[in-house]
């Protein structure tokens, strides 16, 4: 697809990789910005799941199908490989149940794409050598006493994840302030967007 | 001129006087097949429609009544002026928009508002049928549905919608029709009636014929159990609301300034339930009571009865509940959504904030308006 300038690096990424008329499931789906995009690009056929009702209301004002509840108990009712990918954007550091969230979208996904917000990035890690403060960055917006985040993750720790959980990387994609880049990812890149299989 | 400009508005907001229809079918050489095994004919339906089918004829939705709903849904009866039960939903510019859709709705059969019920005459006796009446089923009254909307000329309903009963003949209808719907919004319902809920029905039937004056249903000679049917709604009435909303709208509050030591009224909440209760025995025949109850009850389309024929279906569903109803509590509709995700179903689920327990699918009319709306204009997106 060409480069959209208005359109989110990771949104432009996930897009992407996602196949024409696929069947996707978008864990934490927000306002729906990213489905209807994939609709818009893909056709593809789009399902999200989202807690916060004003977000719901959001996605069915621009027509797609949402389910109120939490990611965890969302989907144990769907049978296996009922999506072709299953979307966890964004949404990893605020999962309770990380493991399990990420076992269950690989029964019920084909593939799946996680995308995370990279705690090792060279900001936070100057950040807090230096001023002894939790970093601030553009992946990593909040004060401490505000962040959803309830857990924070580096490239480095979900690589070592996979490897221990028998979880096959198939593509890796590594965002930093101005675009993709490939060097030193683990140190450069403020976002990585994994697309894995089991 | 401000006047006259707020009374065009008045109008444009309103349907106006709305007559109900009828419509006769099941001649008795061909009666309508009922899930007892029994049959009956003729079967009249009442009936009103609000706003225009258009040239296509694919732009009909129908409303479904719950427990002691009618074909009254909205605009202005003719008689006391009195505005349908789902007004607040109905009519030009509301949810559905009647400038855009055309609304359907029918008193159920069993009923006692115009559809052959136990209060109608038995053309062969010249008698009321009390309970002669066949049991009805949802499925029963979804397939008299039926018949109206074939006898309206339309293949396709864009949309069956309605709350608690209502809820489950939207449900029956996506499951026994679903070429015949492009879209189903169960409101405050359930797959299936739980055991709690066949008990508080249980105990609404036998208020009503523990009452002498019920007569084993043969009372139309002598008029109503009033007392039994009274109580039997008051008991309706508690499951209806929620702590919070009875904490509200009553707290303990006095109907006179003291305790009378009697057993009397004191209590405001009192005095409302006997209003209603007495209220109810004017507008409602007892036997329709009992055998609509009864519906109720036999109502499951769990396991694989919920659109059984087909693997995937294209009905698109949006399902809504609230979160104090605690007669058709919110996890009832996410057996639904369960059922629905096993299917690969187009589902959309809402659980609303809301503090008036079962009443709120007529209530939360801001909240439904947003969704209901957003919803339907989206269906032939797909």
């Amino acid at each position: 697809m060409e480069k959209n300038e208005a359109m989110k690096p990771d949104h432009q990424i996930i897009i992407d990789i996602i196949h024409e008329g696929a069947h996707v499931l978008d864990l934490g789906c927000g306002n729906g910005e990213l489905l209807s995009l994939l609709r818009q690009y893909k056709s593809a056929r789009v399902q999200g799941i989202e807690l916060d009702e004003e977000q719901m209301h959001a996605c069915v004002e621009i027509g797609l199908t949402v389910l109120q509840g939490d990611i965890e108990s969302g989907l144990v009712d769907y049978p296996d490989q009922s999506f072709d990918y299953v979307i966890l954007n964004q949404i990893m550091q605020e999962i309770k149940k990380a493991d399990y969230v990420i076992s269950e979208s690989l029964r019920l996904g084909r593939k799946v794409i996680v995308g995370f917000p990279n705690f090792a990035h060279l900001s936070a890690r100057l950040t807090l050598l230096l001023s002894g403060k939790t970093p601030i960055n553009e992946a990593l917006p909040y004060y401490w006493f505000e962040t959803p985040n309830i857990r924070f993750l580096t490239i480095r720790d979900f690589i070592d994840y996979c490897a221990k959980k028998n979880i096959s990387i198939e593509q890796q994609y590594y965002l930093g302030k101005r675009g993709r880049i490939s060097f030193l990812p683990n140190l450069m890149a403020q976002n990585a967007i994994f697309v894995i299989t089991k | 001129m401000k006047i006259v400009k707020e009374r065009e508005k008045l109008k444009k907001d309103y349907l106006g006087i709305v007559h109900t229809q009828y419509f006769t079918f099941a001649e008795p050489s061909h009666p309508l097949q009922l899930k007892s095994g029994r049959s009956i004919g003729p079967v009249t339906i009442a009936y009103e429609t609000y706003g225009k089918l258009n040239a296509d004829k694919s732009n009909a939705i129908l409303v479904c009544h719950a427990l002691s709903g009618d074909a009254h849904a909205a605009g202005l009866s003719p008689d006391d002026k009195t505005p349908g039960w789902w007004d607040d939903l109905i009519g030009p510019g509301k949810a559905l928009d009647t400038r855009q859709y055309f609304v359907i709705c029918s008193n159920v059969i069993g009923g006692c508002k115009g559809s052959t019920g136990p209060s109608s005459v038995n053309p062969e006796t010249g008698k009321p049928y009390a309970l002669d009446f066949p049991m009805i089923t949802i499925a029963d009254m979804v397939e008299a549905e039926r018949y109206l909307i074939d006898h309206l000329g339309i293949e396709k309903l864009l949309c069956v919608i309605g709350g608690s009963m209502g809820g489950m003949q939207t449900l029956q209808w996506a499951s026994a029709y679903p070429d015949r719907i492009l879209a189903a919004i169960p409101i405050a319902t359930a797959l299936k009636h739980s055991p709690q809920q066949i008990a508080f029905n249980e105990v609404i039937r036998q208020s009503i014929m523990a009452d002498s004056a019920w007569r084993k249903g043969d009372y139309y000679e002598y008029g109503q159990p009033e007392k039994g049917l009274a109580v039997a709604r008051m008991i309706g009435h508690i499951t209806f609301m929620s702590d919070q909303s009875m904490e509200e709208k009553f707290s303990r509050k006095l109907k006179n300034d003291n305790l009378s030591f009697q057993f009397t009224d004191d209590f405001e909440v009192e005095g409302y339930l006997r209003y209603r209760g007495y209220n109810f025995v004017k507008r409602f025949d007892a036997n329709s009571y009992l055998y609509i109850t009864k519906a109720l009850d036999y109502f499951d389309l769990s396991g694989n009865y919920f659109i059984p024929d087909v693997k995937k279906t294209s009905v698109r569903f949006l399902v809504i509940s609230f979160k104090s109803d605690w007669l058709y509590p919110s996890y009832q509709s996410q057996d639904i959504v369960r059922a629905l995700k096993r299917k690969h179903a187009y589902t959309t689920y809402f659980d609303l904030i809301s503090t008036y327990g079962h009443d709120a699918f007529l209530i939360e009319i801001e909240d439904e308006t947003r969704l209901v709306k957003n919803f339907l204009a989206h269906i032939h997106q797909h």
